[in-house]
């Protein structure tokens, strides 16, 4: 057997791993692209991990609906606001309205008031107050639904003439809407349907036309009529059946094996997961026209996943997020698919409850093929 | 006109320069319909970067012209509608077979019935038999042969190909060749670049390339002729040590060899007999007076273009 110390004599060992050494660091240094992926990966890690991701999630997002206007009505909004959990963001005119908000994701929670509630409060009737909060994603409904039972004991002790007999003075009647067991995978799932479109949309266009100036066959393409337009469309389509049917699977296994129910319209759902397809296909092709090799273009598309998948609401709740990184989940078509499949599958949204989210992913995907068309080299100047 | 105008290619006055260095500086040329057109130079010339322009792949920082009576700055649309370039690097796909390939490029020029024109290319370029074959296992002669194909299965008028017999054996080559000349004479141009001399000597008409600039153009007899080089043609046993000697010998501007002969050529007539005279005493090796070949030319030219650049 060889010692050691042979290996590192025999024939220019050191010597053939210091050249292989140096030709590697050599590339390395001239591919841009790479060097800022090595830095800007961790450092997009740290800032959302550290800054931006909450399991705990405050301020979040409360809508009221008051059914008669009363001193104990105010002061209970009062405490709501003081556990820091709950903004109150609107105030709901008619339980039309309140509903609305819910569906929508505009609120998390929707604090109801009933009519008649102070009269019972003085009379020592223990009436309810309503808290109706979005449990599509537990988590993020969790910590602030236990924050509500303190404020029954607190709530009112300013408020004069209430009897204190010793015992709250109303009682909290929660309601956990459209996933009232808790489900964390009715959550997961419609989020998953949206994450793997997201990883495996943006790879496929990515390297469609970085692939062609790699292999050469650019040069004859380019030679031929055929407009950046007609390359784009005809490179987008075929995987759009493909992402068509990566959804089917992934929504028939939710749907088959963890009990996922699709309350919303199925045909509703399937044309908006059509277009999220589209815009990520748009984004992957934008990516693919502005990378220089395939690398540079996979590169490019993690660097737009990782942080569409930890700002989207996805893994952690978007509402719990400080203010810039909700406008920066915004830009990614993750975070607005998201919202839609959750709402369409498990609350029963409609169309009308999700305009904007809808508006933003066509607005992005013609961002994105606009780009495209644009950057597209015609030539090879 | 029904077949475009006599002038296929006329361009005057393109220059191109990447990232500062000129590749091709002020070039005008002028092919005739029904011309195969030479155009020779060493590697690194600008005969790609030319080519590439005319078929509007490139566009020029300066100059102008018409390729098929299009305009190649603005009109380079209806220039790749009508022209085959076949490019130096195979670029077909590689991972599709011979006829998806050819029914691709039939769909992209919108060819009547695709399948069928694949299948006529396919008798055409003699790949019969090999039309489910992966484009990327075929040799290097059949992938050149099926480039052929795919330039011309859309009926161009221009052919432009970009050294398309680069690494190809010699029956391949001359097979390509008779293939051109059948396709020049149903009255098609074709442009074709080259390194090879004796492909050159194929060509109707020839213009020789370096440094971005054409330095003598014609038909071969014509550029050889023009050259104003006198040539001796030195016979003999153990002319290497001759050889060197003659390089070194004012009023000798070449010694080049060739197999068991030496081509010693000169600018200046005069001069070239003052100087060989008192190694023709030699009676070890014979003189003749010859023609320069055109390799000697092209160096020749190379060399001298070399010297005013430097």
């Amino acid at each position: 057997m060889m010692r050691l110390s042979e290996i590192f004599r025999a024939d220019g060992f050191l010597r053939k791993v210091f050249a292989m050494m140096l030709k590697e660091v050599l590339q390395l240094r001239r591919d841009r692209i790479t060097l800022a992926t090595m830095i800007s990966i961790p450092l997009m890690q740290l800032i959302m991990f550290g800054y931006a991701i909450n399991t705990t999630p405050r301020d979040l997002p409360t809508a009221v609906l008051l059914q008669e206007n009363s001193d104990v009505g105010r002061s209970i909004i009062a405490a709501l606001k003081n556990t820091k959990y709950f903004a109150i963001k609107y105030q709901a005119k008619t339980p039309y309205e309140f509903d609305h908000l819910l569906a929508s994701g505009k609120v998390l929670f929707g604090v109801e008031i009933p009519a008649n509630f102070e009269r019972g409060v003085r009379r020592g009737d223990k009436p309810a107050l309503l808290v109706a909060a979005d449990a599509t994603d537990p988590v993020a409904a969790g910590s602030a639904l236990a924050a509500l039972s303190g404020i029954v004991q607190t709530a009112l002790v300013h408020d004069l003439g209430i009897p204190d007999a010793g015992t709250p003075a109303f009682e909290v009647r929660t309601h956990a809407r459209y996933n009232p067991a808790g489900k964390t995978e009715l959550n997961i799932v419609p989020g998953l349907l949206g994450t793997i479109l997201t990883m495996t949309m943006l790879i496929f266009t990515s390297l469609s036309v970085t692939r062609e100036s790699e292999r050469g066959t650019m040069e004859s393409l380019l030679s031929m009529p055929i407009t950046p337009l007609e390359i784009m469309l005809g490179k987008i389509t075929p995987y759009v059946g493909i992402g068509i049917m990566q959804a089917a699977l992934i929504v028939g296994a939710g749907v088959l094996m963890f009990h996922v129910p699709i309350v919303g319209n199925f045909f509703l759902l399937a044309v908006l997961t059509t277009l999220f397809i589209a815009t990520n296909l748009s984004l992957g092709f934008t990516f693919s026209t502005l990378a220089e090799n395939q690398l540079q273009a996979v590169q490019m598309s993690m660097m737009s996943f990782l942080p569409s998948m930890l700002l989207s609401g996805f893994l952690f709740p978007y509402a719990g997020m400080p203010l810039w990184a909700q406008y920066l989940g915004e830009i990614f078509p993750l975070t607005h698919f998201i919202r839609i499949v959750r709402a369409v599958m498990l609350k029963g949204s409609t169309l009308a409850d999700l305009q904007f989210d809808t508006a933003m992913l066509v607005l992005l995907m013609l961002i994105a093929m606009g780009i495209a068309v644009t950057r597209f080299r015609r030539t090879l100047d | 006109m029904q077949n475009g105008p006599d002038i296929v290619i006329d361009v005057e006055g393109l220059t191109k320069s990447f990232n500062g260095r000129t590749v091709v500086r002020d070039l005008s040329m002028q092919v005739k319909r029904g011309m195969i057109y030479g155009f020779l130079g060493p590697n690194g010339s600008g005969k790609t970067t030319t080519i590439r322009m005319l078929c509007g792949l490139l566009t020029p920082d300066s100059g102008h012209g018409t390729c098929l009576g299009f305009d190649i700055i603005t009109e380079s649309d209806k220039i790749k509608r009508r022209v085959g370039y076949m490019t130096q690097r195979f670029s077909l796909y590689e991972d599709l077979s011979v006829r998806e390939n050819l029914e691709f490029i039939a769909r992209i020029y919108g060819v009547q019935n695709p399948a069928n024109a694949a299948r006529e290319t396919i008798e055409r370029i003699g790949l019969r038999g090999r039309e489910e074959q992966i484009a990327g296992a075929l040799s290097g002669g059949w992938k050149q042969r099926l480039s052929l194909g795919a330039c011309t299965l859309p009926d161009p008028q221009l052919l432009l190909l970009d050294e398309p017999t680069a690494g190809v054996d010699p029956k391949a080559r001359r097979e390509f060749w008779s293939e051109i000349h059948s396709l020049a004479a149903e009255g098609l141009t074709v442009l074709v670049s080259t390194h090879y001399m004796d492909e050159a000597e194929r060509c109707h008409e020839i213009a020789y390339i370096a440094f971005g600039e054409i330095l003598a153009r014609g038909t071969v007899e014509e550029v050889v002729s023009h050259s104003g080089l006198t040539t001796y043609n030195v016979s003999g046993d153990d002319l290497f040590p001759l050889q060197t000697k003659l390089e070194h010998t004012q009023g000798i501007d070449m010694v080049a060899p060739f197999g068991n002969s030496l081509h010693v050529s000169g600018r200046d007539a005069k001069e070239l007999e003052s100087s060989i005279k008192p190694f023709r005493s030699d009676k070890k090796y014979k003189w003749e007076k010859s023609e320069p070949s055109l390799e000697d030319v092209f160096i020749d030219l190379m060399k001298r273009s070399k010297d005013n650049f430097q």
